[in-house]
């Protein structure tokens, strides 16, 4: 289903990835978590471009222990842990971040 | 969590049969693989013109390769043992989720085509013609077992449903009709290594962390090598060892088991993946050619002893088969079983006395044990029977302070699937999913308010990652699933750890 993103129709798989991720603009996470009924806040923003940097570099996104990692050096260690992580994305970080940030969904036995 | 929008079911004291509700999960279908998922798996893209015909043949070609099959199809006498035994039909109430409807859902077919009486009075013998109805039936109810052969421990002709829907799921692929969850995994392993879909540089960055990890809670350099020829031991794990939690923190305690054992070993980014999700779908081909990755990988690292991580079917795949799957291996030390299982491992190590623990590291926590299907029915661990229940409860007594074990018709052989195997870990299938673990989570209700049980271990990255999502949907806490190598590692003491502060706690221990 496609969805709707400054007046262009950008396409999505089955569970709402965007099948392309080189049309992906911050106004793709905008759209995606009013869906959800999300507002993003900068502490969501940075968990989103950690993301797309990382998967940048690496094609993949972060494993959940990498990902905490960098998060409880930015932001101070009690935000360096998945309990944060969900609070800020409660269909959990490598699901819900990862399709806000344009990523593909993580598959396998996660 | 997300919104349940299906009806979670409530847990009881006591498991109790459903009145049944034909046609309950009729909806449950996973996303359909598209051409991209299936090309490289050997399958047609889509929904060939001559299904029809070429399923027959197919499932023709099956029952000449597998006379198990056939003796499957033709023994059930209909007893009824079976009913009340999978767990999905336990937490769905839909009949087709009973195993004997499961299973006549390929012998109606069977019959039709295969049978005398079937081809002639077809409708005497509960035969029918391969439909698109029945094709479609097919696709939902296969995808709703999780081939844990929970069943078969009970049916008296040992009719093993699991062998069942891995040919229905074999004759699907070979007509075009694939499960996009399973099909893309295999694919990602066959073009990048790993189910995850993890290159090299990323393994390698993760394996730096944890270094840094371990270093700082221990002060000692344990080493998580990656493609280092000449390591006397190859470590094949599932990929989600390296990606999720807690699966990351088994990993952590391999790590430092081997670094205590002191002997070489190193991870493979060509064989980084533990999982053979060849096996789920049935498919010979597949589960082969994933299997060889393994061996490519042992001869060009040149190790001597493959070990295996936490991953419940990887281990059937490896015990059971790895020999006429990947084999001879001839090449590696035989003083070693080959495959061994990490919690061989690390058992022998403990009864060798060469581990030595803190077992107030995991007081925070009160124990139970999951026994991974793949693990309990279908493999074996050591050199005695049933040594794949008892090797990782003493692995868990000889690290924690507190265990219990759920209601024992819930155990060992008799364990309930954690509700993901199988190949329907998918969000797609989220509701099949929570009401298939609702057998293993009453009895986990049950310890915890018995024994007060806070934490369950497990060994299989399917049941981890299972009851991380699960879990919240039955009021309990995703951190309760633990690996049974992070408790090691919770405990291990580590030779040259900095240990002041539990040094100090063990001396107040010893005063009182």
């Amino acid at each position: 289903m496609p969805i709707d993103v400054n007046g262009k129709s950008l396409e999505t798989d089955e569970e709402g990835y965007l099948a392309n991720i080189n049309e992906w603009e911050p106004e793709v996470a905008v759209v995606m978590a009013k869906e959800d009924d999300l507002a993003l806040t900068d502490e969501h923003w940075d968990i989103i471009n950690f993301l797309r940097e990382y998967y940048d570099e690496y094609q993949i996104a972060p494993a959940v222990r990498v990902l905490t990692k960098a998060v409880g050096k930015k932001m101070g260690k009690d935000k360096g842990n998945s309990k944060y992580l969900y609070g800020l994305f409660p269909y959990g970080p490598a699901k819900q971040a990862c399709r806000y940030a344009g990523l593909p969904k993580p598959t396998g036995c996660v | 969590m997300a919104k349940a929008d299906f009806e979670v079911p409530l847990l009881k004291p006591y498991a109790e049969i459903p009145a049944l509700e034909p046609g309950a999960m009729a909806h449950s279908r996973p996303f359909v693989a598209k051409a991209d998922f299936q090309g490289p798996l050997g399958f047609p893209g889509e929904l060939v013109e001559d299904w029809q015909e070429r399923a027959i043949d197919k499932m023709g070609e099956l029952l000449g390769k597998y006379r198990s099959l056939r003796v499957y199809l033709d023994s059930c006498v209909k007893c009824g043992s079976c009913t009340d035994k999978c767990h999905y039909y336990l937490g769905t109430k839909d009949p087709n989720n009973m195993p004997v409807g499961r299973q006549d859902l390929m012998r109606k077919v069977y019959r039709r085509y295969f049978t005398l009486a079937g081809r002639f009075f077809p409708k005497l013998v509960g035969a029918s013609d391969f439909t698109r109805e029945v094709l479609d039936e097919w696709y939902s109810y296969f995808h709703q077992c999780s081939q844990c052969r929970r069943c078969s421990v009970f049916c008296p002709y040992g009719i093993d449903t699991a062998e069942i829907s891995m040919a229905a799921r074999e004759i699907m692929d070979s007509i075009g009709v694939g499960q996009k969850y399973c099909n893309e995994i295999i694919g990602k392993v066959y073009k990048i290594g790993n189910n995850l879909g993890l290159p090299g540089p990323a393994l390698r960055d993760t394996l730096e962390g944890l270094e840094e990890d371990v270093f700082d809670d221990t002060g000692v350099a344990v080493r998580y090598p990656i493609d280092e020829e000449g390591a006397e031991i190859l470590l094949v794990t599932p990929s989600a060892d390296f990606f999720a939690e807690p699966h990351v923190d088994g990993l952590i305690g391999y790590g430092k088991v081997f670094h205590e054992a002191g002997v070489s070993w190193t991870l493979s980014t060509h064989a980084s993946e533990a999982a053979n999700f060849g096996m789920f779908i049935g498919s010979y081909a597949n589960m082969r050619r994933l299997a060889q990755r393994i061996r490519e990988a042992a001869i060009a690292l040149k190790v001597k002893r493959i070990v295996f991580g936490e991953c419940g079917h990887a281990w059937r795949v490896a015990y059971s088969f790895l020999n006429t799957l990947a084999g001879p291996w001839d090449f590696l030390d035989p003083r070693y079983p080959v495959p061994q299982h990490i919690c061989e491992f690390t058992h022998d190590l403990i009864q060798q006395g060469k581990l030595r623990f803190d077992k107030s590291q995991n007081d925070d926590m009160v124990l139970t044990f999951h026994d991974s299907c793949n693990v309990a029915r279908a493999s074996r661990m050591g050199d005695r029977p049933g040594g794949q229940f008892e090797i990782p409860r003493a692995i868990i007594r000889a690290t924690c302070n507190h265990f219990f074990d759920m209601e024992e018709e819930t155990i060992r052989e008799r364990t309930f699937c954690c509700g993901g195997g199988g190949g329907l870990l998918t969000d797609d299938l989220m509701e099949l999913r929570v009401k298939g673990a609702m057998p293993r989570m009453q009895a986990l209700n049950n310890v915890m308010k018995e024994k007060g049980v806070t934490h369950m271990a497990a060994i299989c990255a399917i049941c981890k990652s299972q009851f991380t999502k699960v879990l919240p949907y039955y009021g309990m806490e995703m951190e309760q699933i633990v690996s049974v190598h992070q408790l090691v590692s919770n405990a291990l003491i580590l030779t040259g750890q900095d240990r002041d502060e539990e040094d100090e706690e063990e001396t107040s221990d010893e005063a009182a």
